[in-house]
């Protein structure tokens, strides 16, 4: 029997980052919503406790905080010859699970995309030819960066971030990403006070000529009030912050930025540990009915509501997707479909320089504490003479000295036994680390679909992930770490040894958790699975939320972007869509 | 007016990865997780971690403890530098984590089929970890037996040891338990050695001390800038430090 509910204006499925902030845009608009959590309520001052948070092996090690695999797991493969597998332990990324999602556990580095990353397909096409291009499936995003603007800014007054301004209204601003696009105002916060590794790191980066700066920060750097009247602590660099919650309402979160208003308001209500198994269609497949949901007794209910927003993690509103029939499937063999199509990730590579006789102090960190460089990233650097497109910001951000995971030493040294243990002693003050975080353009043969083997604990269909590095990101990659190795060398040290980034995404180590794609947003409905304002072409009453629409990801990290789009689309709905529901755009 | 009746029975089973299943009580009863016109707060609602009681062994029979206990001390040798795993807890922190979630993989994705996979793939076994240890360990004794005259592994010397876990870490041992099993062994003894002393290992925050590493202190404020300079404070458990202990001198 499933049991019949009374009906909402908006259901929302998710309730991290986008679906608090659509929940309050909302809720502020006079709807009446319901948010659907899979996961637990969780709260700063019982679930982050102070008194037992810094613990490595529960949070870090054995990812309490996160989605279990028991719970929903994904399939894996590189390309369409092998046959996928279930990773069995996340391992790769880590989806959130909870009330605040994924936002719970990030790191909290903040970013706007480049202007000519929303434009990418037009602006590489432009400047390069098509030509260049002519192996990747990359798009325009139907949104430009001056467009978003405004959604940038209210994300990043709501969340605090702590940052320098590099472009102030168009006016290059000293000590900021010279390379960004114009904000219209400074940064809620001022940077964070730096330690020693990225210190050392922007004066060797500025020695050769680059232009270092502080990296934007969802770590507070002081006391803040944010719009809604939600105070936040300074950040107390307890270097326990990524796959943490933060005991100390310093990390910008739905928890420390959203709920403590939200939950007050009589017209919203979330229900937790509550999985939501599919968007119910009417008859026609053109309008969403509502959701039908197990609860937490594990009885099946429906919940009717005149708009459907799916804001769960991209690969689950994905996958949520291609279950209830939205849309269709993207087939690789004829480039055609669109729910599933231009998944990217993220192109990544690392780089240790060994020093003697240093006190680094690892442990004096914070999430997204340290000096990024962006004059290799996107598309600020010429490419006519090189054979790739794209780019990485290059980033010294050592988030933590928990030491499981982290015990650096020289390669060649045994991983056991009294060499070993003189290594790990002599190397773990003594190493500096920094990284470079490259973008993800999309290709034809990477994609999501559904499983054919593999079910989750509903029966239902597990999502299938077929991805490999394309080569042009593999070339942009080796490219960026000799430009590591030349900040290596300008830091000296003993030793460095930089990474290389190789074909064959491996799903075990950690990686990154910046999965985009699969629902991408766009101006045809032949190539994308939302139009500009996030609503499905296909279901009308549908928005799907998230870094889901990301046609291609950028050499930085998502939420930015993904904070940004909840607050377009919450104006698209509030101020186009209430007024008269249907397309938003016409194709 | 709240509805909410924050209670979290599926906790148990997602969450509480080194809260220990054995002795941890299921809640009964609780129906709705309906939140809504306050913010949900209930003290102690979360779960703190819950150390078992010391003095036995959990999942391990006393024959492969003292096996464990002999490989730990040679992967973590004692030395000038610090005790060895074996006084550092590294046998009793693995049994203990045997016991609970970890042991079983309750969290991970158990459905078959089991199909060979790639490197890429990661583990595609069907065993969890407590099968893992009884079968890699029974194999590292048949191992021993055979090439040292029926002896166990507890009776060697020590380069002897050593000679017998460098075998396995580099894949020359042919029995198929012991595939992959070095690693597990290796990963969990670094985490006994480098976890909070509170589950079992780490003894006296050993492990801590050797690299420098401040343990669960939550404020470097007046550290941050001190560039290139040593941190003056000890290490901290979540449970303290020893001679904040009642009856400590």
């Amino acid at each position: 029997m499933v049991k019949k509910l009374p009906r909402k204006d908006v259901v929302i499925v998710g309730l991290g980052w986008t679906g608090a902030i659509l929940a309050h845009e909302l809720t502020d608009a006079g709807l009446d919503v319901v948010a659907i959590e899979r996961g637990p309520w969780r709260d700063t001052a019982t679930d982050f406790n102070v008194a037992y948070a810094p613990d490595e092996l529960r949070y870090a090690i054995r990812k309490d905080l996160f989605l279990q695999p028991a719970q929903e797991a994904m399939t894996m493969r590189n390309n369409i010859s092998q046959t996928a597998l279930p990773m069995r332990d996340y391992g790769s990324f880590l989806p959130g699970t909870g009330v605040g999602g994924a936002g719970t556990h990030w790191n909290g580095h903040t970013w706007r995309f480049f202007p000519s990353d929303f434009v990418l397909k037009t602006h590489l096409t432009e400047r390069y030819g098509a030509g260049r291009i002519a192996d990747l499936t990359v798009q325009d995003w139907g949104v430009t960066y001056d467009e978003l603007e405004n959604s940038f800014d209210r994300f990043e007054y709501l969340a605090g971030i702590s940052g320098k301004a590099g472009n102030l209204n168009g006016k290059i601003e000293a000590g900021g990403n010279p390379f960004e696009g114009p904000r219209s105002r400074e940064y809620p916060l001022p940077p964070m006070q730096m330690t020693y590794a990225p210190t050392l790191f922007a004066e060797a980066a500025r020695s050769i000529g680059l232009h270092p700066f502080p990296t934007p920060s969802a770590n507070l750097s002081k006391a803040y009030v944010n719009p809604l009247g939600i105070a936040m602590g300074q950040c107390t660099f307890c270097g326990f912050c990524e796959r943490f919650g933060c005991a100390n309402y310093s990390k910008s979160s739905a928890h420390t930025t959203i709920l403590p208003v939200l939950m007050r308001k009589s017209n919203f209500e979330a229900r937790t540990e509550c999985e939501v198994l599919k968007v119910d269609l009417a008859p026609d497949g053109k309008t969403a009915k509502g959701v039908t949901y197990v609860d937490v007794t594990g009885e099946l209910c429906e919940q009717p509501a005149d708009i459907v927003l799916l804001n769960a993690y991209g690969l689950h509103n994905v996958r949520l997707m291609l279950l209830s029939k939205i849309g269709t499937p993207y087939d690789p063999a004829t480039g055609t479909g669109t729910v599933g199509r231009n998944y990217a990730y993220q192109t990544n590579a690392s780089t240790q320089v060994f020093f003697e006789g240093k006190n680094f102090n690892p442990f004096i960190a914070a999430g997204a504490l340290g000096q990024t460089v962006d004059d290799y990233n996107g598309d600020a650097f010429d490419h006519a003479a090189l054979d790739f497109v794209g780019g990485a910001g290059i980033n010294c951000i050592p988030t933590n000295g928990r030491p499981i995971a982290y015990r650096p030493t020289p390669p060649g040294t045994p991983r056991w036994g009294s060499a070993w243990k003189k290594a790990a002693k002599e190397n773990y003050g003594n190493t500096l680390t920094f990284s470079s975080q490259g973008s993800s353009y999309a290709a034809r043969g990477n994609y999501l679909d559904l499983d054919p083997t593999y079910k989750d604990r509903f029966g239902r269909p597990l999502l299938r992930m077929t991805f490999d590095f394309p080569d042009n990101d593999i070339r942009m990659s080796n490219w960026v770490s000799d430009r590591m190795q030349q900040i290596a060398t300008a830091l000296g040290g003993k030793q460095a040894v930089v990474g290389r980034t190789r074909k064959g995404w491996n799903s075990v180590p950690y990686q990154s958790t910046h999965n985009t794609g699969g629902a991408i947003m766009g101006t045809d409905p032949n190539t994308s699975a939302v139009n500009r304002h996030l609503q499905s072409w296909d279901v009308p009453n549908v928005f799907v939320v998230g870094a889901s629409a990301f046609p291609q990801n950028a050499g930085k990290n998502p939420t930015g972007p993904v904070g940004a789009l909840a607050f377009w689309a919450a104006d698209a709905i509030r101020n186009h869509y209430l007024k008269n529901p249907g397309k938003l755009v016409q194709a | 007016m709240t509805r909410s009746t924050p209670f979290r029975p599926s906790r148990r089973g997602f969450l509480s990865s080194t809260g220990m299943t054995l002795l941890v009580a299921s809640i009964a009863g609780a129906k709705a997780a309906e939140h809504s016109g306050t913010l949900p707060w209930k003290p102690f609602a979360a779960l703190p971690p819950q150390p078992l009681p010391g003095g036995r062994w959990y999942v391990f029979t006393a024959d492969e403890a003292r096996m464990v206990e002999a490989i730990v001390d040679r992967l973590i040798p004692a030395d000038d530098l610090s005790i060895g795993g074996k006084e550092a807890g590294c046998a009793t922190f693995i049994d203990r984590q045997l016991a609970g979630s970890y042991g079983s993989s309750e969290r991970l994705y158990t459905q078959g089929p089991f199909l060979p996979g790639l490197p890429t793939q990661g583990y595609q076994g069907a065993e969890a970890p407590v099968a893992r240890y009884r079968a890699g360990l029974a194999a590292l004794a048949q191992h021993v037996r055979a090439q040292f005259a029926g002896k166990s592994f507890t009776d060697l010397a020590p380069a002897d040891q050593d000679k017998v876990l460098a075998d396995f870490d580099a894949g020359k041992v042919a029995y198929p338990a012991a595939a992959g099993f070095f690693n597990l062994l290796l990963q969990n003894t670094m985490e006994g050695f480098f976890a909070d002393p509170i589950y079992g290992g780490n003894k006296d925050m050993a492990g801590w001390k050797l690299l420098g590493f401040p343990g669960a202190r939550y404020d470097y404020r007046d550290y941050v800038t001190a560039h290139n300079q040593p941190f003056p404070l000890p290490p901290l458990s979540i449970a303290g430090r020893p001679e904040w202990k009642v009856g400590s001198k």
